[in-house]
């Protein structure tokens, strides 16, 4: 008798889940994934206008930067600040996004033994750039660094499992990664960009938040009327970046490599 | 079987206890890197691998190494391997175990690991390593215990387990070749992008591997009353002879490579590590002494397992030439390779990476609980073989 009672509770319980629940689930599941496709289908056309329409580029001045020293520290601050990057006392656990070098640094795969005056003795600004086959995309196990279609190379640092093998792929030295907790050595925090936790890669991200808001990079709008550095659209023939690249003559980082950097720099 | 684990003299507990306290130091170690973070090693943005990766790389090798046993026997039907093709085997998950521990303990965010599987990204060598390393490993446990288990009621192992045996021999040679490709696809880093990078792996894994194994089976010919035989002993020698060579032959060639064709990103690592890399009028030259330790300990090793005096009359001399080559190796792969790869930083400044002390606790940590792990399948294996004897 108990045993049967129980096993009518059992399959009027199971039924009643199926007829309530298993309906609502179902029907969830249905609309939810038209959603998806719904959601998917627009995006991907987006992102295939983006890659088709978009690149953004970057071009970099050196005799600017040669002429107003001031320029590349303005640059280097204003991205720091923005996006939250840590000062450690320490050199060893250094993290930066955009810094000024020498020439024979930036590009050490051109060496010249009877260098300018003006190069050896000035500084140029470094930092990600952003390629079009970018080679810690292709190596990162997760997918926590990725290329927008636009042409940014981001990270996710949610995603990162801080393996650095990206940064052994980076042939711009680009990437640093946290490796103490970097928020006590921020100075100002900016609210509007996370902070980083420790154990992930970072790098410069081209202001992909400011740029999708309608805004220059930090270090674009830091530099201000100069024209030190001119972002812009490299798909675009009309924009002012690509009207530079014609008029002047441009060099990129370590080109052989076939990474086809975004950024380019007039001598 | 794991009974036979629990059994032992007061050497073996002596041992286990000893090993048991280099754990505790590791142990305490890691977590203090876990919760201030990997700024307790000496790697920097510069050098952003170190002894941990190199490691890893190390005993990837050692791993692959069992091979030598398991192939001879298997495909060969070379007999005298029988009884130790399981102490390859056994080997192998050790070493792989090491293995998975030192990449966890080298990852920024260790409890995201799993974004690996959740997350699969075929185009990365890291991926496919994380792949074959695992499949290697499952294989080892599998046709070792199921052998072992057979071996013991006496009975020829299940007819399936042979598919899963000949599985493993490429999975060996594929542990090792991806591991290789983990450093060989990457542009910019002139001393890793060489072809030759994962046939040199294999050589020194087949050289090391085997070295460590003649070794324990020296010890365990001491300790435990087990003799490999002098047959077996004698043919893994000749391996590790060729093996040996053949990576010191393919390093030669990198030599060439650089220097005769003179251009100064195929020299930099090499001259770094074996002369001294001036830069600014500064000389770096911290792996020096290391590679030339490399150098002595092979040539002490191949002399000593060649000449047949030192060769087949004297298991004391055989050790030491074993064990010369096996910390040649070490010092080879499981130091300079991948320090050296960074060398210099693709703006061209040089950084060089010096371990911290916790660092080298952790990394002692590591390679304690590998042995001890290697230790307890040891005892089982031999437990197994003194039953049947008996």
């Amino acid at each position: 008798m108990d045993t049967n009672r129980r096993n009518f509770l059992k399959v009027a319980g199971i039924s009643t889940l199926a007829g309530l629940g298993g309906t609502t689930i179902v029907n969830r599941l249905i609309a939810g994934v038209d959603e998806a496709h719904a959601a998917a289908a627009a995006g991907a056309e987006m992102e295939q206008k983006a890659a088709e329409t978009i690149r953004y580029g970057l071009v970099i001045d050196i005799k600017k930067f040669q002429q107003d020293p001031s320029l590349g520290e303005k640059a280097v601050n204003a991205c720091h600040q923005i996006h939250n990057v840590p000062k450690f006392p320490e050199k060893r656990d250094e993290i930066k996004w955009i810094w000024m070098t020498h020439f024979e640094n930036a590009f050490a795969e051109s060496p010249n033994l009877y260098q300018d005056e003006a190069n050896q003795t000035h500084l140029l600004p470094i930092l990600c750039n952003h390629c079009d086959n970018p080679p810690c995309v292709r190596v990162c196990p997760t997918k926590a660094t990725y290329r927008y279609e636009d042409g940014i190379v981001g990270m996710d640092y949610h995603r990162c499992i801080g393996c650095r093998f990206c940064m052994a792929a980076c042939p711009y030295g680009s990437r640093s990664f946290n490796w103490r907790d970097p928020r006590p050595f921020i100075e100002n925090i900016n609210r509007d960009y996370p902070a980083r936790t420790r154990g992930v890669v970072e790098k410069c991200n081209f202001c992909v938040e400011r740029v999708q808001a309608g805004l220059q990079p930090a270090c674009v709008e830091a530099v201000g009327d100069s024209k030190a550095l001119v972002f812009g659209n490299l798909k675009d023939p009309n924009s002012e970046i690509r009207q530079i690249l014609k008029e002047k003559q441009t060099i990129q980082r370590n080109p052989s490599l076939g990474t086809i950097p975004s950024v380019f720099y007039i001598v | 079987m794991f009974e036979k684990a629990l059994k032992g003299n007061k050497y073996y507990w002596m041992w286990l206890a000893f090993l048991g306290f280099f754990i505790a130091v590791g142990v305490v170690s890691y977590l203090r890197q876990y919760y201030v973070g990997l700024t307790l090693t000496g790697m920097t943005r510069d050098v952003s691998w170190g002894l941990y990766i190199a490691q890893f790389t190390f005993l990837v090798g050692v791993a692959a190494g069992g091979v030598m046993l398991v192939l001879p026997y298997y495909i060969h039907n070379f007999k005298a391997f029988g009884r130790i093709t399981i102490l390859g085997e056994f080997l192998a998950i050790a070493s792989l175990l090491m293995c998975m521990m030192f990449i966890m303990v080298d990852l920024g965010q260790p409890l995201r690991a799993l974004n690996v599987i959740l997350h699969p990204t075929p185009h990365s060598m890291l991926f496919w390593d994380m792949c074959v390393l695992w499949g290697y490993l499952i294989l080892n446990a599998l046709c070792g215990w199921v052998i072992l288990t057979a071996e013991r009621k006496q009975v020829a192992p299940p007819k399936w387990i042979y598919f899963f045996v000949y599985l493993s021999i490429p999975f060996a040679f594929s542990i090792h070749t991806v591991t290789a490709m983990l450093y060989c696809g990457l542009p910019g880093r002139h001393f890793w992008l060489s072809a030759i990078v994962a046939p040199r792996f294999l050589a020194s894994a087949f050289a090391a591997g085997p070295a460590l194994i003649v070794v324990m089976a020296l010890i365990l010919k001491r300790v435990a009353n087990f003799d490999a035989g002098k047959e077996a002993i004698d043919k893994m020698v000749t391996i590790i002879t060729y093996a040996a060579i053949t990576n010191v032959f393919f390093l030669s060639l990198e030599f060439f490579v650089g220097y005769y064709s003179d251009i100064p990103g195929h020299q930099h690592s090499l001259q770094y590590l074996f002369f001294g890399l001036e830069h600014h009028g500064h000389v770096y030259n911290n792996l020096v002494p290391f590679m030339w330790g490399f150098v002595i300990l092979f040539l002490v090793g191949i002399s000593l397992i060649t000449h047949p005096y030192t060769r087949r009359k004297s298991d004391l001399w055989l050790g030491i030439g074993c064990a010369s080559i096996f910390t040649a190796f070490w010092l080879d792969k499981g130091i300079g390779f991948v320090l050296a790869g960074f060398l210099p930083t693709p703006i061209h400044e040089i950084v060089e990476y010096y371990p911290n002390i916790n660092e080298i606790f952790v990394t002692l940590g590591v390679w304690a609980t590998g042995f001890f792990i290697l230790t307890v399948l040891y005892k089982i294996a031999l437990g197994v073989e003194h039953e049947i004897e008996a």
